[in-house]
């Protein structure tokens, strides 16, 4: 038999296929709707201490090689969001919850931690690369070692739910970042957030997102999120969930290969509907099949053997 | 691979439908469906929803609201706009030979477009909801098509005092429909769909939602395990 199972912190993944944080938001009955067609994991959409309307319309476009987005961290706050993880948990059978969420500031991590573990979700994850809130908060967290394994450490003192840590590719060396999570203590890292990007329509001669700037996502990144994965996977040892670009099952088995545990869709639900993961499950499970491969584990990392 | 980028078109006439609403016509044909929708973009503004009236050449109404549509009634005829789309695959589609559409406020504009498309053979009645008097809209546009129109208002200043679906209950009550077609604000919709199940008629429903990238991604129109943006607007079940 071939299995498509993985396993992270001891709890089991029907399928590496993770729903990336943000894509198709937060509610109950289409997060559930989506799981059915083949997840290992959801994400939730990333909430913070205080609901957000996010930025003005246009926020997603789909340009020639990808999507670009400024969605800018819309969500409901975390007591609502409680309530939409808890109503999730019981629409769900057998696939993992991840809470993603986000601080305006380093208490504000901790703040929200304490309060979205109160939901019992399988993770969380701590979202400290959105490229799409600079104005208002600064620079991403996760561009700073320090701030990364302080934000991890703190976090880890105030929840018992096993944590990942969201990584950002506009970093300069994002094997410092890795390292800096997991001596903080993170029991996972994600990676890779969106690269930053800008896209100008030359007939007003204006940018096309009213955020100006937006996180590129699709199959225009995979090269980068492959390199990133790769990057961690040889300096780290906890284990990693890739995410960029992965829109058909040879770019999952690519991301397992390059030492991702679990593997992140998002934008693919553009290029091929909501059913994209039960596709991609198959396209896995044919390769597998037709290397005669048995499970994932005799996949993983091979671009890391000499 | 498939881009959804706006794109500039010219605004060939601007139609006054009554003293907060304006038709824009382009000079741009389009393939649409009725019930589908584009997303209009100002640049540096914002970007936001609006059915289609007509695709050849394409039409949307605008009701002044608010700043965004403020801005598109400051415009003048050879002004540019941007849009994409059109989007939905759920759309309005004639189901039977006997059909009643009901519209309220700003709903009239989709089923317009679904009367105009699909004139020919086809017995149609059409209901228009609104505040009052001066904020009915279309009824001469559905006159022109030659269709029966019926208006309710809640101030009683034209034709039936009161809601849009007490009139659909009458008519239900009088004679067979096939199917009811049916755009508004929600609590009218919910009204519409409890008395079509109790005459046992079919329905056709236009959800309105919060709309943002109009490709099924965003999920900011999510509604009971829906995308409204992909799966609708239009409806033939409810609740889900």
């Amino acid at each position: 038999m071939v299995s498509l199972t993985t396993k992270i912190c001891g709890k089991i993944f029907k399928s590496p296929l993770i729903l990336t944080s943000g894509v198709l938001g937060t509610e109950a009955e289409l997060l559930a709707r989506v799981a059915r067609s083949g997840l290992g994991a959801v994400t939730t959409k990333s909430c913070g201490l205080v609901p957000r309307v996010g930025h003005e319309n246009p926020t997603v476009l789909a340009w020639e090689n990808g999507l670009i987005n400024a969605v800018g961290l819309t969500n409901p706050g975390v007591d609502q969001e409680i309530e939409e993880i808890k109503r999730l948990k019981k629409l769900l059978d057998g696939t993992i919850i991840i809470a993603s969420f986000f601080g305006a500031t380093k208490k504000e991590f901790i703040q929200v931690a304490g309060r979205l573990s109160l939901a019992c979700p399988d993770f969380l994850e701590v979202n400290l690369s959105c490229p799409n809130t600079e104005c208002e908060f600064g620079r991403a967290f996760a561009t700073d070692a320090k701030d990364t394994q302080e934000i991890t450490r703190s976090v880890k003192k105030v929840t018992k739910i096993p944590i990942i840590v969201k990584l950002s590719p506009n970093v300069t060396d994002i094997k410092i970042i890795a390292r800096a999570a997991e001596d903080g203590g993170a029991n996972a890292i994600s990676a890779i957030n969106t690269p930053t990007g800008m896209l100008i329509d030359v007939e007003s001669g204006k940018p096309m997102l009213t955020n100006k700037f937006g996180g590129i996502s699709g199959p225009a990144i995979r090269p980068i999120a492959i390199r990133c994965v790769y990057e961690i996977a040889s300096s780290v040892k906890i284990p990693i969930i890739g995410i960029g670009g992965v829109t058909y099952g040879r770019d999952a088995v690519e991301m397992i290969m390059a030492g991702a545990t679990a593997v992140g869709v998002g934008s693919a639900v553009y290029y091929r509907g909501i059913r994209v993961f039960g596709k991609i499950n198959q396209e896995i499970l044919r390769f597998m099949g037709a290397h005669h491969f048995k499970n994932l584990e005799e996949i993983r990392s091979s671009a890391h053997e000499n | 691979m498939k881009t959804n980028l706006p794109k500039p078109i010219i605004i060939n006439r601007i139609i006054n439908e009554n003293y907060k609403v304006k038709t824009f016509v382009s000079k741009t044909e389009i393939k649409s469906k009725p019930g589908q929708f584009i997303l209009v973009w100002l640049p540096r503004l914002a970007e936001r929803p609006f059915a289609v009236v007509d695709d050849s050449p394409l039409a949307f109404t605008v009701a002044k609201v608010g700043k965004f549509t403020q801005a598109l009634h400051n415009l003048k005829e050879g002004d540019r706009i941007w849009f994409r789309g059109p989007f939905g695959k759920g759309v309005f589609k004639l189901e039977g030979e006997e059909h009643l559409l009901i519209g309220g406020g700003y709903g009239v504009a989709p089923l317009y477009f679904l009367a105009k498309k699909s004139l020919k053979g086809h017995k149609m009645t059409m209901i228009i909801g609104a505040k009052s008097k001066n904020e009915l809209l279309f009824e001469e546009k559905f006159n022109r098509l030659r269709i029966k129109v019926q208006v309710a208002t809640e101030d009683g200043s034209r034709g039936e005092n009161g809601l849009a679906p007490n009139l659909l209950y009458k008519i239900l009550s009088e004679k067979k429909v096939d199917c009811v077609y049916a755009c508004g604000p929600m609590p009218m919709l919910a009204k519409v769909v409890e008395i079509c199940h109790n005459f046992k008629v079919n329905f056709q429903i236009s959800l309105e939602t919060i709309i943002k990238c109009g490709i099924g991604v965003c999920g900011s129109c999510s509604y009971q395990g829906k995308l409204v943006c992909q799966d609708g607007p239009v409806f033939r079940h409810w609740p889900f």
